[in-house]
């Protein structure tokens, strides 16, 4: 990969709107084709940041998704407007979701967005407030 | 062999994403859970589902899958097929279980060697 300064990307994920989700991973996912990441990489950012979106969409009342790349690191930062987890040990638990019968329907809800992050991330942190905000972090190495 | 493969087939009828056609078609994933399917559907794999919800466009895009099949009946809604047009992912219709349907495609596979 050629030597390049810093890229930051920013986009707002609205609640509930299915209908654009998955717009600000397909872009991230574009950007870094063009920079000429290794596929295996983009890959795993691409997992983060659909799963990342999707949460933001299913289970917040809005927040963004920031996704710092330079040429040793990406770093995704997702962070929303609340409502908050109550409990993220157990979020992280594959199989558990809080998702609606509707959402499910749709396929949504399967309790692996969460465990699909943390193990796509090289390192991965969680953080949450009630009624405040969500936060998580991500950090995939450029060249494991 | 490529996606254009699969329409010679008569119970396969192309409904968006046509330009997709010449993509390259190495495997067959089948799911319905977009959190599994976006874990485990590989590169240039055929995407069998009964989903049919713009978001489904977008996972098989994110993964680069070959196309997109609908098992048993399933169609696209509009916006879905909007964003398969857009994105040149190629969605193909049947009334075959995903059982069949992943025979099928196997034994093109063969064929088309």
């Amino acid at each position: 990969m050629k030597l390049m300064s810093a890229i930051n990307l920013e986009f707002v994920v609205a609640k509930e709107d299915f209908s654009k989700a998955g717009e600000a991973s397909s872009s991230i996912k574009k950007t870094l084709k063009k920079l000429g990441i290794d596929s295996k990489i983009i890959r795993k950012v691409a997992i983060v940041t659909y799963e990342a979106e999707m949460n933001i969409v299913i289970h917040s009342i809005g927040g963004k998704i920031m996704v710092d790349i330079d040429t040793e690191k990406i770093k995704i930062q997702a962070i929303d407007q609340g409502p908050g987890i109550e409990d993220t040990e157990k979020a992280m638990e594959v199989g558990f979701s809080t998702a609606t019968q509707k959402v499910r329907e749709l396929g949504f809800g399967a309790g692996m967005g969460l465990p699909n992050i943390k193990k796509n991330s090289d390192n991965f942190e969680i953080s949450s407030e009630i009624n405040k905000y969500t936060k998580i972090e991500s950090l995939i190495y450029v060249n494991p | 062999m490529k996606v254009k493969d699969l329409l010679k087939e008569e119970n396969f009828r192309i409904i968006a994403g046509e330009e997709g056609i010449e993509k390259e078609l190495q495997g067959v994933y089948i799911g319905d859970l977009l959190s599994w399917v976006m874990a485990h559907l590989q590169e240039n794999e055929a995407w069998i589902t009964i989903q049919s919800h713009v978001n489904v466009i977008a996972v098989g895009v994110l993964n680069d899958a070959a196309c997109i099949l609908l098992a048993e009946g399933a169609s696209l809604d509009e916006d879905a097929k909007k964003k398969a047009n857009e994105e040149n992912l190629a969605v193909i219709e049947t009334n075959l279980t995903a059982y069949e349907l992943a025979v099928k495609v196997n034994k093109l596979m063969k064929e088309n060697e």
